[in-house]
């Protein structure tokens, strides 16, 4: 009782010095919950392994049994966590937690009021709060500094409100016409005005997708050992281009989740799905594909998680969560949604199929070149159908003429003949038929004489026969043949036998991939085959063999064939054969002759459609004109074809056909599979509607049904941390019960509200941050908010922060003039220091410095390695898994980096350079310097520290002009050649000096 | 006044990252003293008695064999050359081994060395004099064989890219003892660094100021952007740093922002590092006796990254990584709390003569024996290897199998052995660990037959001897507390090895 007693009274008398706890009354979900999460949840939470007795704490029936309502003293749970017994005290002492005094009395204090259950916040239904202000944002921010007694701080001067909003919307200083526009801008709505040209800048989307970079964890390479070079820019690209058309974060996050899967999904919308196949590849040798397949899907499952449910899922693929209600088989089941991918996980290859091919845009234009070419063609072809057209009968009476008097072929009838093992027979029709040893491999060899004058071609019959498989051609199981070899030579007494080489072989019909020509290529085991689909065999082949001079036989001389068939196909040996010779130039083959005569004679109007084709296509191709122009387009054809082999191709998903089956796997080892999942969210979450097939699709539109609170709050949270350093709540990555809670809970839920609402427009959201009095504060702070508000998340003042490097050099590349405004395009390899990748590859990989333009590209269009990301950037999220949150240190290597880099010096001198050549006092040339880096002019006491260092700078060079070469020198630009260099290398220096102040490095 | 409660959660983490970000701005300050304003989410109570105050990681980077260094195995060399039975080979899976493999006894001999008489290859006759400083574990195993997980989880704990070195982990938890100094610096030689590149020394989810800072030892800035711009003298740097801190001192007392004065230090660490970094950098300053002990070469640029054929890299004596031995100690002596050298070319599968056992790894043993051996002398000298932890170690051990898949039967320049992640030797000295061999296997070397030590059990082991609780020291991110060991408990400090 005594000791009940002083508990009480300390407890009393912490109530008293903390009068925000007694006034409000302690809600679950905001002030317990995270207790036991962090508490007591590891033994007594969700994970069906850890938990040490049967008492749950995180559901509701579990956790009362623990407390008896308004009345803590009785209730176990409070005596258990106020005990100092060891065997009592929870948590027990070897679990290294313990409850802070505070905690206690909280816990105390919710169960007297009758310790009422409630749902994590982030898991609530979003309720839009109604309310009467003319911006929510500033009533709700308002609200609670008036709680603390606060009020706003005045807005900030216009020069820092521009260099802001430029800031944070298009990662680029203000230019100095930008400046003196909206200086000079005096109407009411000169600010939003101003908010809306920076929204419409094309920088905007460059701005904007820096982060989504980042969430994507997009890079130029594969990662791990040999490190390919990919080609996903197409990719990076389309999404700079989504946030400049401001496509809704609905259809954005769809087309990226699942584009592949809508209806007819348009060339953009499956290039939005290389997103999900950015992850990592490892391409080591020993590596087991079903394990990087493995790692690849839990990839995507936890970058989908994170992205857009900020739920922890990872540690849920060994175990059920600790901490939220998620679950290995919760796991499993959302990873099942990216199971289905037909990426097998073999091999290294940087562009691993499914792949879209999109063109670069020097490959765009060239396309655009010939299309323009081909169709230029095409019209002069037409108007050559259309002269054709009005020949037609007269061409089809000569047609028909000469086909009737001329059967151009003569049957060949061979002297002698042998085959190596079977045996040959001749018929008087001049056909040898095969019988006896069936050997694997066999050649023929047939001599003969011919009374031709000139022989043109050759044509070989394959003819059926009773005796092969099936009554076909051949006597392999097929009954198909592989002709590898056709090859005639002549025969002159005295003399070795010429071949007579071939110009080119023409068959009736070719099996794909077994085409006649192959039967006179130089490759002995390819040739001609004729298995057709349907695999019927009965019908006889013909193969034609043209000469590339014509032959002429002396009387004594003969002619000799050999025919080989030499594939790895067993016993594909033409069963039975025959040869005709002619003398007749480019002859057609017997069957076309025929169908073409057959046609000709039938009348005009009972010709079937295959008829009518036919004769048209003898006609042209018999016209010079139209071979000319026909052998015009297949060249662009083929150049267009060429030119698409080598357009970039972007890895982007797809659904094997055959659905594959997902398990849970034990410890997230691939090769423990334990029982079978299905397709589904989360448990606590609201379930995909029944009547749907889940698939990727069904999951992106759950994310953005009403049933899904997590995605709104998750990210509009985003969007806002860009313009207050921090997001409402702080934990960008964590929506759980381990995540913090928001600062301003009512803001974020009408924010969300309205984002879903306004139909995701993200532009609309900035607006309305942008154009709150809360945004426009200024950022000073008082030692009074400092102390109250270290991280200012109270909102009594505007953030200020430092920019992300790669902001810091774009900054740099503006405030010079030489940044280059091209959008797009293949990654660029800008300054490095020697040596970096060929350090981390064995020399493998050669840094090639680009030149010209390309050194002056914005940084998002830097060439990522991902085993040596490039050395200008610095504290950025490191590209090998999602980062939605980004660090911001303040180390002595990347003060090292901006004073030192090539990039800096050179961007100050550049700067100086265009300064310099308006020829202006040296105030003023200070304060065009000062405008372009940090938007004002330099202050009063600010002016004689810059001056005294240009005096020591003009003294110091003007004594050592090598100094001045060498400092000039750094960089591949050309020294401007009409300024004095001391001039020059002075202010260069006094320009690194204002590019490195704290100012310039912060966004206020 | 104070903050509603959930601002008030907010605030003490404002605090943590706000120090975190100036931790190596303060420098001597370690983190961990800024942290002892008890508050719930802050990692605290992680510190124990230290026995090291820094550690020098040598990591034999491609896996060197422990059957022809330290594991002396009569029954397998008599094996040598017959098949190898079936039930080491079923249910197995390696990396390149295909069929049935033919066992390989050791291609070197072994000799009995020091007080312990324990047997140490006759490649090492440097380091078998200092054998008695040294604890040798045999009895190591992995999960993962194959080159970059086995090294991303030697080195971060976990397989996977992303996560922070151990490295990190160490100067996250105990700051630096030198405020002009990086507290982990990295040193890389033969000619690459290692498969899982960068990533082996990067801060994961921890804030970027605790990532290794790689030193190039190839000619150029041993830190990258450490040398002033050409023509521009320190001088004229001293006065533009004088303007910078002056206006940002004015910036100040108008903004307010406790930021503006981090940028000042920020700017002036800076200034100092490029003084501090190439003075201990210069390992010419030392004697040419000491470069002997070291088998150092000042100035010697290795013309391994740009050799077309990374095989003429092992040709001949290569001082790069004597070079960074030395260096390490200079570093770990002016306060650098982790060195990690990382040296290249031990993956010995005998694909060719470049990466054979037969014929590299003697070489590859002349390039270290000498130089790890002297590094413990002279740190022993100095009275500073009670204080310093040195590891050395592969990711994982090789076979007791011969590699078959590029010559099936032995081929002088072609023997090789496959990865072998069941058992293999590493050693530590110093740094409070008691000298002596640790762990046994079976009579091939193929199990472990006797105190087995995970990579949790070492990472365990070295934070504990730098005076961290592996178990309680932790880093929250994405809901989890998260610690290098892992979310489980498995890893234990090795407390047989414990001087």
């Amino acid at each position: 009782m005594n000791s009940n007693f002083s508990i009480t009274l300390l407890l009393f008398c912490f109530a008293l010095s903390k009068p925000s706890v007694a006034e409000e009354p302690v809600d679950f979900a905001r002030d317990i919950q995270p207790i036991l999460a962090e508490n007591c949840y590891f033994c007594h939470g969700p994970d069906a392994k850890q938990r040490a007795s049967d008492l749950r704490l995180d559901i509701e029936e579990d956790a009362k049994q623990s407390i008896i309502a308004g009345d803590a003293n009785s209730s176990e749970l409070y005596s258990r966590i106020r005990s100092d017994d060891p065997d009592e005290q929870m948590p027990p002492p070897d679990s290294h937690r313990s409850l802070t005094p505070d905690q206690i009395s909280l816990i105390q204090k919710w169960i007297d009021q009758g310790g009422k259950w409630g749902q994590h916040w982030a898991y609530k239904p979003i309720v839009k709060p109604v309310i009467e202000a003319r911006n929510a944002i500033d009533f709700f921010v308002q609200q609670q500094l008036h709680q603390q007694g606060l009020e706003f701080s005045p807005i900030a001067d216009r020069r820092t409100l521009l260099r802001r909003v430029s800031l944070d919307l298009t990662g680029l200083p203000p230019t100095v016409e930008q400046i003196n526009t909206f200086l000079a801008d005096t109407s009411p709505d000169a600010y939003q005005q101003m908010v809306e040209r920076m929204l419409q800048s094309p920088a905007y989307g460059e701005r904007m997708a820096w982060d989504w970079l980042d969430s994507a964890r997009y890079a130029d390479t594969n990662g791990y050992q040999g490190d390919n070079e990919r080609t996903m820019w197409p990719w990076r690209d389309w999404v700079i281009g989504a946030f400049n058309d401001n496509l809704p974060f609905d259809q954005f996050s769809k087309w990226q989740i699942a584009g592949d899967l809508l209806t007819n999904p348009t060339e953009e919308q499956i290039l939005a799905t290389g997103f999900n196949r950015n992850h990592p590849i490892n391409g080591e040798g020993g590596r087991i594909p079903e394990e990087n397949r493995i790692d690849y899907v839990m990839d995507m499952t936890e970058t989908t998680g994170t992205v857009w449910l900020s739920l922890t899922f990872n540690c849920c693929r060994c175990h059920d969560h600790k901490y939220d209600q998620l679950t290995q088989d919760d796991y499993y089941s959302l990873f099942a949604f990216f199971n289905q991918t037909p990426v097998t996980g073999a091999g290294g290859n940087a562009q691993t199929a499914p792949v879209l091919s999109v063109p670069d845009q020097p490959q765009r234009l060239q396309l655009a070149k010939l299309k323009n070419e081909l169709s230029k063609f095409e019209s002069e072809q037409k108007r050559l159908i259309g002269a054709l057209n009005q020949k037609q009968n007269d061409w089809e009476l000569a047609q028909t003429k000469q086909l009737q008097e001329t059967d151009t072929w003569s049957v060949w009838h061979p002297e002698s003949y042998s085959a190596q093992k079977a045996d040959l027979a001749y018929s008087n029709d001049g056909s040898l038929l095969t019988s006896g040893a069936n050997p694997a491999n066999d050649n023929y060899e047939l001599t003969g004489k011919s009374d031709l004058a000139t022989i043109q071609a050759i044509r070989l019959e394959t003819l059926k026969h009773a005796s092969m498989t099936a009554g076909g051609l051949a006597r392999s199981n097929s009954s198909n043949f592989v002709l590898t070899d056709f090859a005639a030579y002549l025969i002159e007494p005295g003399k070795p036998p010429t071949r007579l080489p071939f110009k080119k072989a023409q068959a009736d019909y070719e099996q794909t991939g077994h085409g006649a020509q192959l039967a006179i290529d130089a490759n002995a085991q390819s040739g001609w085959a004729v298995l057709a689909p349907d695999k019927n065999v009965q019908r006889e082949r013909e193969a034609i063999f043209s000469f590339e001079k014509p032959v002429t036989l002396s009387p004594n001389a003969k002619i000799k064939f050999v025919l080989k068939h030499e594939s790895i196909y067993e016993k594909h040996n033409i069963g039975r054969l025959r040869i005709s010779l002619t003398e007749q130039k480019n002859p057609t083959l017997a069957g076309d002759t025929k169908q073409l005569l057959a046609a000709l004679q039938q009348p005009n109007d009972s010709r079937s459609p295959a008829q009518l084709k036919l004769i048209q296509q003898k006609h042209f191709e018999s016209d010079t004109d139209y071979q000319t122009q026909a052998t015009k387009i297949d060249s662009i054809n083929s150049q267009i074809k060429t030119l698409a082999k080598g357009y970039p191709k972007v890895m982007v998903m797809a659904d094997s056909p055959k659905l594959r089956k997902t398990y849970r796997l034990n410890r997230g080892s691939y090769e423990d599979p334990l029982n079978e999942v299905s397709m589904r969210v989360p448990e606590m979450l609201a379930a995909l509607p029944e009547n749907i097939t889940p698939n990727r699709l069904a999951l992106a539109n759950w994310l953005f049904s009403v049933d899904n609170p997590l995605t709104p709050r998750v990210s509009i949270n985003r969007i806002w941390a860009k313009f207050f350093n921090t997001g409402l709540v702080k934990t960008l990555e964590d929506f759980g019960v381990q995540g913090e809670p928001p600062s301003h809970p009512k803001l974020l839920d009408w924010l969300a509200a309205e984002y879903r609402d306004c139909g995701w427009d993200t532009k609309h959201m900035i607006r309305l941050i942008l154009n709150s009095r809360t945004y426009r504060q200024s950022s000073h702070t008082s030692s009074h908010l400092l102390e109250l508000d270290p991280d200012n998340r109270l909102l009594a003042r505007a953030s200020r922060f430092r920019i992300p490097s790669w902001m810091i050099r774009d900054y740099a590349l503006a405030s010079s003039g030489r940044l280059v405004r091209k959008i797009g395009g293949r990654p660029v390899n800008s300054y490095q220091p020697k040596g970096v990748w060929e350090e981390a590859s064995f020399g493998k990989k050669t840094y090639r410095q680009d030149s010209g333009d390309a050194l002056y590209r914005r940084s998002i269009y830097t060439f990522w390695r991902r085993i040596a990301a490039p050395t200008m950037i610095f504290d950025n999220a490191d590209r090998m898994t999602c980062s939605v949150i980004s660090y911001r240190t303040n180390t002595p290597l990347h003060a090292l980096n901006t004073l030192n880099n090539t990039t800096y010096v050179e961007a100050a001198r550049l700067l100086a350079s265009s300064v310099l050549k308006e020829k202006l006092t040296d105030q003023e040339t200070l304060d065009k310097i000062y405008q372009r880096i940090v938007t004002r002019l330099p202050r009063e006491k600010e002016i004689p520290i810059l001056l005294a260092g240009l005096a020591h700078d003009r003294q110091q060079f003007a004594a050592n002009n090598d100094n001045v070469i060498s400092f000039l020198g750094v960089g591949d630009s050309p020294v401007e050649p009409n300024l004095d260099p001391v001039e020059l290398a002075s202010w260069t220096n006094l320009c690194i000096a204002v590019l490195n102040l704290d100012e310039s490095l912060t966004r206020q | 006044m104070k903050l509603p409660l959930p601002l008030k959660k907010v605030q003490a983490t404002t605090r943590r990252q706000f120090f975190g970000q100036t931790g190596l701005g303060l420098g001597s300050i370690a983190l961990s003293s800024l942290l002892n304003q008890e508050t719930p989410d802050e990692p605290t109570g992680f510190r124990i008695p230290a026995k090291a105050k820094s550690v020098i990681y040598l990591h034999m980077a491609g896996s060197p064999s422990q059957l022809e260094l330290f594991e002396h195995k009569p029954a397998l060399d008599r094996l040598h050359d017959t098949q190898c039975p079936q039930e080491y080979l079923e249910g197995k899976r390696f990396a390149f081994i295909r069929g049935v493999p033919k066992m390989l006894g050791s291609q070197f001999k072994f000799q009995r060395t020091g007080q312990s008489g324990q047997w140490v290859s006759d490649r090492l006759p440097h380091l078998s004099k200092v054998i008695d400083d040294l604890c040798v574990i045999r009895s190591v195993h992995t999960e993962q064989f194959n080159h970059s997980p086995a090294q991303l989880l030697m080195q971060t704990g976990n397989p996977l890219l992303g996560y922070p070195s151990i490295g990190s982990w160490a100067t996250y938890g105990l700051g630096s003892e030198n405020k002009d100094l990086p507290g982990f610096m990295v040193l890389s030689s033969g000619g690459k660094t290692p498969s899982a590149g960068k990533s082996l020394w990067g801060s994961g989810f921890l804030p970027t100021i605790y990532q290794g800072v790689q030193c190039r030892t190839d000619g150029g800035d041993p830190i990258l952007f450490l040398s002033d711009p050409k023509g521009l003298n320190r001088g004229e740097r001293r006065k533009t740093l004088d303007a910078i801190a002056d206006l940002n001192r004015y910036q100040h007392e108008h903004i307010g922002d406790p930021e503006t004065i981090t940028r000042i230090a920020q700017y002036e660490l800076a200034f100092k590092m490029q003084i501090s970094v190439p003075e201990v950098m210069d390992i010419g300053r030392e004697s040419q006796s000491m470069l002997d002990l070291y088998g150092a070469k000042p100035g010697h640029v290795s013309a391994a990254e740009s050799a077309a054929d990374p095989r003429t890299l092992y040709k001949g004596d290569d001082p790069t990584f004597a070079n960074n031995c030395l260096l390490a100690r200079r570093l770990v002596e002016s306060g650098v709390r982790f060195v990690q050298l990382y040296d290249w070319g031990w993956d010995h599968h005998g694909s060719s003569p470049g990466e054979s056992i037969d014929e590299t790894l003697p070489i590859k043993c002349r390039q270290i024996d000498r130089a790890v051996a002297g590094l413990i002398t002279d740190l022993k000298q100095r009275g500073l290897l009670d204080e310093t932890l040195v590891v050395w170690g592969g990711e994982f051990g090789r076979t007791p199998m011969m590699q078959n898949n590029v010559r099936k039967n032995l081929v002088k320049g072609f023997i090789g052995r496959d990865h072998h992640p069941h058992a293999f030797t590493m050693w530590m000295a110093g740094g409070g660990i008691k000298p002596g061999v640790y762990g046994q296997t079976d009579d091939i070397g193929y199990y472990i037959t006797e105190n087995a030590v995970s990579i949790r059990d070492l990472q365990s082991t070295i934070l504990h001897q730098i005076g961290i609780d592996p178990k309680r020291f932790n880093y929250p991110y994405q809901g989890l507390k998260q610690r290098l060991i892992g979310p489980s408990d498995e890893g234990k400090v090795i407390r047989d090895i414990l001087a």
